[in-house]
């Protein structure tokens, strides 16, 4: 391969004068470290790259090596249960090497070489195979089989198949001799490049929603399987703590988490307890299904420039398995930041607060490799993609949230004021959106109950008119409202704090099936109907309050999730106590 | 054999531009003589065989004539010892305290490296301040990163000295401190160092001393030898230690100004785009490593700008560390000391480092509902100041007597004063006793009950 001299360093981006055969977004290896690079724009008389390493006490005149093939990912079995850097270096074998800090140009192999894994081959020899058919299949974890894929762009006839066997990822499992007779080797691995979506057969429509169990985004604003969300909120507001529930309880079967830019301490607690955590679905630790991508933000910003890419490139991959997989990524402002530095130093004009003009483009393109899709062998799977959003400031007129918004279609504000008062989530249940909602009511009718989308309406309309009465309220205070809408305030507490606001310690209220959530609107708006009949006969609403019916609605939260006769017992009890407010004159009247 | 470069291209700003050299690495440390006395730059950029070079010291008398310049052949780095416990140091990392030089036994490079997440520790470990609000709300915990955004002229020197003073860092262990001033006034400065006299703890501090009259871009060295010199007394020599860095927005304004002139394309309100990896490559630097004894706690001192938290510096900041200590004028100008917003500040370790085991197992419940009382409490402030507090109901006037009082005696301890976690909590289980029960809507009914218990053995043993 050929080998250039550098010749200008500026932080991360070094360059190479005069005209090289390197082409855009090839991979090279930099100076007697072996710093990893890409090459990022292509002139007559200067290459430019940048350098996915610290390049402090690199030197003019070092060699700057080309590979020929553009950054890539390795994918393979061995990709789940573990933690890779923004370029898919895992962080376990980097600290085999280099201890507690990671030190330049630790070049180890992205998986496990010496793993052996229980391979079970399933093409055999003369068969006609394409691009995205399964070939061998082996557990990768115990509740996770790995589908080994042909390569998208390779088909033919296969010449050789090994027998069924322990192999390890680069052992050759196939030979395929495809229609011009150029033979191809497949091992359990393949490369291909983060920066390209994978094919696909079709992209079928949106029609089941990720259940995360988190009652304000599955009942009020859900995302739709193969959806995209944002996650927008200031400092301390709980994006990360949103972004860990959705980690631990969404249904995908694969969760690829990136923490981009983000604390270290985050990324090690997220490592601690996922390993520790029991999916109540196949009792095994959610690491079994988890794949972690963190670079902090104190690694070089250009690996955290394409650590999303290589998130989404794997989540694709296993996705072609016919899996479900859900990417989270914290946070893209860190990546967008990402962008706006390197952009920076290679002098670009600037659009709006110093981010290049490319920015929105770049956003699309990520946001667009979600999708439920038809893979090439013809099964189902999906990338659901959920971003979360640090604006600066708070201020959501930003750049970043504004052009995510717009590639998004479910909108998770988060509210600095509901976190003040510890409020989470710290959903801001009158900004957000979610335009899969159309989408998604055929399923929730089918599958939970006909009548839950009236359901979710009666709510929201509740929270408005509640948003509403409190603008009144700020000005002249809550007394001089008539009852009824007094009770409106009241019945919103109660949806407030007994519904909206879920306690993520709490070991039945972090996660909560769709039918809890269904019986806890129905038990909510019973009170309120019931409530609606005694006032309309000039019951006072203190009378009301006196039952206790509100805090025991409150906390009816914290009942077993396995048990839903209590909802139904609630709801007698609510008719009983408020039946017996009833005023007796009309009692009389009625006789 | 040294090359000596005679003259110089170009000065602009602390930025000097030499042309010329061969062999030149990125970051190396230049040598610049000029006029027989010597000055220290950096390398930030190379095209070709020009480099620019930022001379740490400025660029005031220099010419492009005067000036010889050698290549250093390294990059920054610190000499370290056990002996820099109890010296003080300049901005640049050299001894100003007239005890000579360091006889190193290691050199480390300033910059560090960073720590492999797969190798910290997750911390949990609660440090005991002493002080409620912080103690109670925003507890800080062995490792983190926890900074206090204020406002010119509030008591914020203080409030930190006081942490240093009270913090049980190290229970038993080997502690130490590290101080970094950048831009700070002599008078700061003096203020620590006698603070730190008195609680008798100066042999086990080190100074670095960039003062408000210092050359600025010295600034943006500071913080790096300090933490440097953190790293290798905690992961090196087992200690733990906490560090304090003020000003902060000093430090960022000094990056400000080296970027403008190295003519960057300026981010928010001029500071560069890059200012958020920059602060991250600070305060990351905190933290807990597997296989070792020690750990490093940071406490950096923010001052916000006409109060504006939204500003740069302290937004960036609060994205990367573990939550904020926030000052609040109102309460400053009211006499309260600490002057703590209990509902901006935030520590995001908290959840795990509090509870039975850690702190009590109340702990989490009664400040939540603390929080969320005070919140009200604001609310029913905007209220009153529209329609009166005549006009407010009997149970939104008993709010408004809660917030007073917690106000007064939990978050406005006083200085000097050493609270234990027990009186702290006991204290917010006072306050909440002056609301009725049904108020009360965070407290769990197992937490009730446990009180109930607690109560019953503690009369017990009274009796």
């Amino acid at each position: 391969m050929d080998s250039y001299l550098v010749s200008g360093i500026n932080g991360s981006i070094i360059t190479i004068s005069g005209k090289t055969n390197l082409s855009m977004s090839e991979m090279v290896y930099v100076g007697r470290e072996k710093l990893v690079g890409e090459v990022i724009s292509l002139s007559g008389d200067k290459t430019t790259m940048q350098v996915y390493e610290e390049t402090s006490g690199l030197k003019i005149g070092e060699s700057v090596q080309a590979t020929g093939s553009p950054i890539c990912a390795t994918l393979g079995p061995g990709i789940i249960d573990n933690i890779f850097d923004g370029i898919e270096r895992p962080l376990g074998d980097i600290s085999k090497i280099s201890g507690s800090f990671i030190t330049k140009g630790c070049n180890v192999p992205s998986l496990d070489e010496k793993r052996q894994f229980d391979v079970t081959v399933t093409a055999k020899a003369g068969d006609s195979i394409s691009g995205g058919e399964i070939y061998a299949k082996c557990p990768e974890t115990p509740i996770i089989e790995h589908r080994c894929l042909v390569p998208p762009e390779i088909s033919g006839r296969v010449t050789y198949a090994a027998p069924n066997g322990k192999y390890r990822v680069n052992d050759v499992i196939l030979k395929i001799k495809d229609p011009k007779g150029k033979t191809h080797n497949l091992t359990l691995c393949q490369k291909w490049p983060i920066r390209i979506p994978r094919p696909v057969g079709r992209r079928l429509p949106l029609s089941r929603p990720l259940i995360t169990g988190q009652r304000v985004l599955d009942t009020l604003f859900p995302v739709a399987k193969g959806g995209a969300a944002a996650i927008p909120g200031g400092f301390g507001t709980g994006k990360t703590m949103t972004q860990h529930q959705l980690a631990k309880w969404s249904d995908a079967d694969i969760i690829v988490y990136v923490g981009c830019g983000e604390r270290g301490n985050e990324m090690t607690n997220a490592l601690e307890e996922f390993r520790e955590l029991i999916d109540p679905k196949n009792n095994s630790p959610m690491t079994y299904r988890t794949i972690l991508i963190a670079n902090t933000s104190n690694m070089p910003v250009a690996a955290r420039e394409a650590s999303i890419y290589t998130g989404v490139t794997i989540a694709e991959y296993y996705r072609d398995m016919g899996y479900h997989v859900a990417l989270m990524a914290d946070s893209t402002s860190r990546w967008a930041e990402a962008l706006r530095e390197i952009s920076g130093r290679l002098e670009e004009i600037p659009a709006e607060e110093g981010f290049p003009s490319y920015l929105p483009s770049r956003l699309s393109d990520f946001y667009e490799r979600a999708g439920y899709m038809q893979t090439l062998s013809g099964r189902e799977g999906s990338v659901t993609l959920i971003g979360a959003v640090s604006p600066q400031g708070a201020d959501f007129s930003e750049p970043v949230t504004q052009n995510t918004k717009r590639f998004t279609r479910s909108f998770w504000a988060l509210d600095k004021s509901l976190a003040y008062a510890r409020h989470y989530p710290a959903i801001n249940w009158n900004q957000s959106y979610s335009e899969y909602v159309g989408d998604l009511s055929r399923w929730y009718g089918e599958n939970v109950d006909a009548h839950y989308m009236d359901l979710r309406e009666q709510i929201r309309d509740i929270l408005y008119e509640e948003n509403r009465l409190m603008e009144i309220v700020k000005l002249i205070g809550s007394d001089v409202l008539p009852d009824e809408q007094k009770l409106i305030i009241e019945t919103a507490r109660i949806i407030r704090l007994g519904f909206l606001q879920q306690n993520c310690f709490h070991k039945d209220d972090t996660y909560v099936p769709l039918i809890k959530q269904f019986k806890m609107m129905q038990v909510i708006l019973h009170l309120h109907s019931q409530s609606q009949r005694l006032i309309a006969k000039q019951v006072p609403i203190s009378k009301i309050r006196n039952t206790g019916l509100y805090e025991r609605l409150i906390n009816m939260k914290y009942t077993p999730n396995d048990d839903m006769t209590i909802f139904d017992d609630l709801i007698s009890e609510i008719s009983e106590k408020l039946d017996a407010l009833m005023p007796k004159t009309e009692h009389a009247q009625e006789e | 054999m040294r090359i000596e470069h005679i003259g110089l291209s170009e000065v602009n700003g602390s930025l000097v531009v030499i042309d010329g050299v061969k062999n030149a690495s990125f970051e190396e440390i230049v040598n610049i003589e000029v006029n027989g006395r010597s000055r220290v730059g950096r390398i930030v950029q190379i095209d070709g065989e020009r480099v620019i070079v930022q001379v740490f010291e400025g660029t005031k008398g220099i010419s492009l004539t005067n000036a010889v310049s050698t290549l250093t052949g390294h990059t920054m780095k610190l000499a370290l010892s056990k002996d820099i416990l109890g010296r003080t140091f300049d901005g640049l990392g050299r001894p100003i305290d007239g005890m000579g030089e360091i006889y190193p036994d290691a050199e480390r490079d300033i910059n560090g490296l960073p720590m492999n997440p797969v190798n910290r520790i997750y911390p949990v470990n609660y440090i005991n301040t002493g002080i409620s609000a912080i103690d109670a709300l925003t507890t800080l915990i062995r490792g983190q990163k926890l900074p206090i955004f204020a406002g010119s002229g509030m008591k914020y020197n203080e409030l930190a000295a006081q942490i240093v003073k009270q913090a049980n860092i190290a229970d038993g262990e080997p502690f130490a401190v590290v101080f970094a001033a950048m831009g700070v006034k002599n008078d700061v400065a003096e203020f620590f160092r006698s603070s730190f006299e008195s609680s008798g703890a100066m042999d086990r501090v080190v100074m670095f001393l960039n003062l408000s009259n210092d050359p600025v871009i010295e600034r943006i060295i500071t913080p790096r030898c300090a933490l440097t010199a953190a790293e290798y007394l905690a992961f090196e020599l087992n200690m733990h230690i906490l560090v304090i860095m003020t000003d902060m927005t000093s430090y960022c304004e000094a990056l400000r100004e080296f970027s403008s002139s190295k003519g960057e394309i300026p981010g928010r309100k001029g500071y560069p785009g890059y200012m958020y990896s920059d602060l991250a490559s600070l305060y990351e630097r905190a933290g807990m490593l597997k296989d070792k004894r020690g750990s490093v706690t940071q406490i950096p001192i923010l001052t916000m700008p006409n109060d504006d938290i939204t500003n740069p510096v302290t937004d960036l900041t609060g994205y990367i560390t573990e939550g904020q200590i926030v000052m609040d004028r109102g309460l400053e100008s009211r006499g309260i000391y600490p002057a703590i917003n209990v509902l901006a500040s935030l520590s995001r370790l908290m959840k795990d480092g509090i509870g039975a085991g850690f702190t009590r197992r109340d702990h989490s419940d009664v400040a939540n509902q603390l929080f969320s009382l005070y919140a009200r409490v604001q609310d029913t402030k905007a209220l009153a100041s529209v329609i009166g507090e005549d006009e407010l109901s009997e149970s939104d006037r008993l709010l408004l007597q809660f917030g007073e009082r917690f106000e007064e005696k939990f978050i406005g301890q006083g200085a000097g004063v050493n609270r234990s976690v027990e009186e702290t909590l006991e204290l917010g289980w006072e306050l909440l006793g002056m609301l009725p029960d049904n108020q009360l809507d965070r407290i769990s009914p197992e937490t009730r009950k446990w009180r109930a218990e607690y109560l019953k053995e503690r009369g017990g043993e009274k009796r």
